[in-house]
This record gives structure tokens, C-alpha cells and sequence, in this order.
């Protein structure tokens, strides 16, 4: 069944109006750091499984996964992707959209030190639906959370334990993460619309 | 996506594309050890079934507990309609207890639309007369994409009993929204009698010849065999079963001729089977054979249209 996986990425437009906050170069760095964090953490790359959620933060996983093995000089990490469609608390309140497949690795996620990727932590229900998910599919060792930006605004209680980078925001305001795999274009964070002017 | 699915014709190609691809998802949950989501917590799905089913109204039942509704299952026999209660005060009576959605299996073609005029729950169409099955069209596709990839263009041949059969409506209907091209083969005296303005649509075919499809210029992707419904026919179809094998039967030589022509087609069968009738045991039984596959698709399918029905903005109740 290939050919869920292999749809063309819905990549979207940049809205011209913002400002750049990351630039490509400035992503790498983070993910890099991010990735030796996660090492220093974790004593060694040994039972972590990275798992993005979709759609970036299953690419940023891949990236760090990759990153991993370079750092640590072992093999590649276990990673996979986790769908949060179903778990999440506003299905009522938007049209329902198909989820995205969650792929989990051979190694299975038991006992293991499972590290949570997404690109933007914001209320945190994300998260909160992720960890619901996770519940149903094994029982990890421990649960980490690696995000590229986190803009605020939290509305449960969730932090992440690795941060590209902090970026206060207003509500108002758009995060605009656009990775090269998903999206087609250059890597980029950009923050739009709100009260700038 | 529509409130009710009551034809096939309610969904557009994004809204089959995005239950098919919803059930790809579904089919992992039901390779998992829980195979549990919260996403229809709260819900209530009654499966009004007026007529007898063993497929269908398991999995409708069975997709609905695994998504976390309450199904309960009523059927004709052991409900008041046996007491001699009308359709309508049966279904305005589940409808006063506040239900999201009712499945329905009636005998009567139009049952369903009727009834979702009188409900404010989501109806879902689980077979009307000979009307139309939508749910069965769609884990066809779903079973067919899953195994040769995108429909369009692809070729599919639909032979048997088309004036008694709903799932041939609602395949000829889903399929060709996804751009596939369907030939129908049958004996003339069950050739529907108004297939005639389907006929005009592009891509669509009739034949009264069954080798003569299959040895055709056009090889087929995959055929899909129907049941001879004997609980319809009042007589008169046929001569004999016999000489309806020899025929439209997948026998045998026929599959031969299949295989040789396209290793790789597909066969395909609603069920239930009258093996030695429509199908031969050697075709049902052989490689080529999806018909267990199009059973388990049917659960990740069906799961797939409650999400799309009931989980979303604006939906029943």
C-alpha cells in the first residue's frame, strides 16, 4: 500500500508579509544541537526511537535520526511517525481531513526511550493527543519531547525538554515552518501577520 | 463531506480519495495489539438491519466499537416490526433517543433516502433492495487501489446478475469516479433495463458476451463476480444454472484465459459465494483471488466513513 506514503507533499505557500526567524542554515544548527542534547540526555543513542509527528515533524525526525548516528558513530536510530488525527479534542470544530499514516519501527516502542518530534509547540494538545496514541501502541521507557519552535501560549501542562528555538508570539500571529523535503523549498521559519506593521 | 450516504453518488473523488485514505490508516490500527480509538467517544450507531447480513453488519459493528461508539444492532425478526410497527414510526422511535447515526439494510430500494428524511442521525446506506451498497463499492476500490495502485484508467469487468444486484450500482458509480473504466457483462434477460443512459458515459460498456470481454483488446485489470441472487429471482432468468455457468461463470478455462492475458488481474467477489455457479472453486481459491482481502478491507473502510461522517465539523447531532 505504497501509495498512501507516496503522495506528492502539499507544500504551501510563504505569506511575503512575514519576517524570518530561522533561516536554513540556523535550522541545521538547532538540529544539531538538539540532537547532541538528546545524546548528552540520554547517555548514548541506546534504545531511542525518534517519532515525528506528521507532517514536518516527521521529517525533522528523519533529520535528527540521521544526525544521531553521525554524532554517535552507531547505526541508524529507529524512526517512525505518529498520526494524531484521531486522539485529537477539535475533530468537531473543522472538517474531518484523512489522517496521515503512523509507522512504527520493527523495534517496536516498549521499553524504549521514545523522543516526540514536531516543528511548532504551541497549546500543547498536540502533544497531549500524541501522548494518548502512544498509550495505545506500547509502553515506552520514558517520553521526550524535541520541538524546532516553541512560540507560547500553552493550555495544558506540557513543556518540551528540547527547543530549537523560544519565539514569543502573539495569538495572532502565524509560525510558518517550511522544510525542504515537505514542502518543496528552501528550509525556513517565518513568523506573519499580528500587530508588526 | 455529505451528511447521509445513501448513494454512492453523494461523494466526489476528493471525498472517496479521503476515505480510502483514511481506511489505509485504519487497516494499521487493525494490525495492532489495541485496536481502539477514541475518536467517536460518545456516539451512538444503531445497525437497523431489515434483512439478513453477516459481513456487513458485523463490521459496521465491530468498526464502530473499535472507534469507540456505542453500536447496538436491531434486526426485523425480535424488533417491533415483526409486531407489525411501520418503518417509519420504527426508525422516528431509535431517532427520539438521540442517535448519531443509523445504519440501514432494507429490502425495499429508496428505503434509506426515505428514512433520512424523517431522522435528524446520520443514515448510512448498508445495502436498499437493488438499489445501492456504497460501502461495499468503496472497500472494492479501496481492495483494488491497494493492490494495482491508482483505478484511473484501469480496467474493471463486472459480470452476473445486474437488475438484482446493488453493489454492481454503487462499483460502476465509485469506480468511475476514480477514473476507472468498467465493462458489465450479463445474460440480456438481467441486463437492468435503463443501463441505457449509463451507456453514453465514457468508459462505460455493456456486453452480453463474456468471453468476448475477455479475449477483448482491452485486457482487464481485474473482474469482479456477482451473486446469482436466487432469493430475488422469481423464475425465468436462466434455462438452467448450468447453462448460466457455462456462460458467465468464472470457470476454469476462463480464469486461463485471464491469466494468460494478465498475470497480475485481479479476482473479485462480494460474497456470499455460490461456488460452482458465478465463480469456480479454483478461481475463488487461486492467487489472483482478493475476496478475503475485499472482507478485512471492509472493516477498515467502514471505520473510515463513521470518521468522515460523524467525526467532523457540523456533523449529525
Amino acid at each position: 500500500m505504497a501509495h498512501a506514503d507516496s503522495k506528492p507533499p502539499a507544500g504551501h505557500p510563504i505569506d511575503p508579509a512575514g519576517r524570518t526567524v530561522l533561516s536554513g542554515n540556523e535550522i541545521g544548527r538547532c538540529l544539531r544541537r538538539i540532537a547532541h542534547e538528546i545524546l548528552e540526555h540520554n547517555k548514548g543513542a541506546d534504545d531511542l526511537v525518534l517519532l515525528g509527528i506528521p507532517s514536518r515533524g516527521v521529517e525533522l525526525a528523519q533529520r535528527l535520526a540521521v544526525i544521531l548516528s553521525e554524532v554517535e558513530g552507531c547505526g541508524p536510530i529507529p524512526v517512525g511517525a505518529l498520526d494524531i488525527t484521531m486522539h485529537r479534542d477539535d475533530l468537531r470544530s473543522q472538517p474531518t481531513r484523512a489522517p496521515m499514516r503512523t509507522l512504527i519501527p520493527e523495534c517496536g516502542i516498549d521499553d524504549k526511550v521514545v523522543v516526540l518530534v514536531d516543528d511548532v509547540l504551541y497549546s500543547g494538545r498536540s502533544i497531549r493527543a500524541a501522548l494518548d496514541a502512544l498509550v495505545d501502541l506500547g509502553r515506552p521507557k520514558a517520553v521526550r519531547l524535541a520541538v524546532l519552535i516553541d512560540r507560547g501560549h500553552r493550555e495544558l501542562p506540557i513543556r518540551a525538554d528540547h527547543v530549537g528555538k523560544n519565539l514569543p508570539t502573539s495569538h495572532s500571529e502565524k509560525v510558518q515552518v517550511r522544510l525542504a523535503g515537505f514542502d518543496g523549498v528552501p528550509d525556513v521559519v517565518r513568523i506573519a501577520g499580528g500587530d508588526e506593521r | 463531506m455529505t451528511k447521509h450516504l445513501i448513494s454512492s453518488a453523494d461523494l466526489t473523488r476528493a471525498d472517496v480519495e479521503a476515505i480510502l485514505d483514511t481506511a489505509a490508516s485504519m487497516h494499521d490500527v487493525q494490525r495492532r495489539e489495541v485496536k481502539k480509538l477514541p475518536t467517536l467517544r460518545g456516539r451512538t450507531i444503531i445497525n437497523f438491519f431489515f434483512e439478513d447480513s453477516t459481513r456487513t453488519r458485523s463490521s459496521f459493528e465491530i468498526a464502530g466499537k473499535w472507534m469507540s461508539a456505542d453500536t447496538i444492532n436491531l434486526s426485523a425478526k425480535g424488533s417491533s416490526t415483526s409486531k407489525g410497527e411501520s418503518l417509519r414510526d420504527s426508525v422516528q422511535t431509535i431517532n427520539a433517543m438521540a442517535v448519531d447515526a443509523l445504519v440501514i439494510r432494507h429490502n425495499q430500494s429508496g428505503a434509506c433516502q426515505q428514512v433520512a428524511g424523517w431522522v435528524n442521525a446520520s443514515v448510512i446506506n448498508a445495502g436498499d433492495g437493488t438499489h445501492e451498497h456504497p460501502t461495499q463499492a468503496l472497500l472494492d476500490a479501496y481492495t483494488l487501489r491497494s493492490r494495482i495502485g491508482e483505478l484511473d484508467g484501469k480496467h474493471v469487468v463486472i459480470v452476473g446478475d445486474l437488475t438484482h444486484s446493488r453493489v454492481f450500482r454503487s462499483n460502476v458509480i465509485t469506480l468511475m469516479t476514480l477514473g476507472a473504466r468498467v465493462t458489465v457483462v450479463a445474460p440480456p434477460t438481467l441486463m437492468p433495463s435503463g443501463i441505457g443512459s449509463w451507456s453514453a458515459t465514457d468508459g462505460f460498456a455493456t456486453s452480453w458476451d463474456f468471453d468476448e470481454v475477455l479475449s477483448g483488446e482491452d485486457r482487464p485489470d481485474a473482474v469482479m463476480m456477482l451473486r446469482v441472487q436466487r432469493e430475488r429471482m422469481s423464475g425465468g432468468y436462466f434455462p438452467t444454472p448450468r447453462e448460466y455457468t457455462v456462460g458467465y461463470g468464472l470457470t476454469r478455462p476462463r480464469l486461463a484465459t485471464l491469466l494468460q492475458r494478465n498475470p497480475d488481474v485481479l479476482v473479485m467477489h462480494p460474497g456470499p459465494m455460490n461456488r460452482g455457479l458465478e465463480i469456480s472453486a479454483d478461481a475463488a481459491d487461486a492467487p489472483s483471488s482478493v475476496i478475503l482481502d475485499q472482507v478485512s478491507s471492509g472493516l477498515a473502510v467502514r471505520m473510515a466513513v463513521l470518521y468522515h461522517l460523524l467525526a467532523g465539523e457540523g456533523s449529525a447531532a
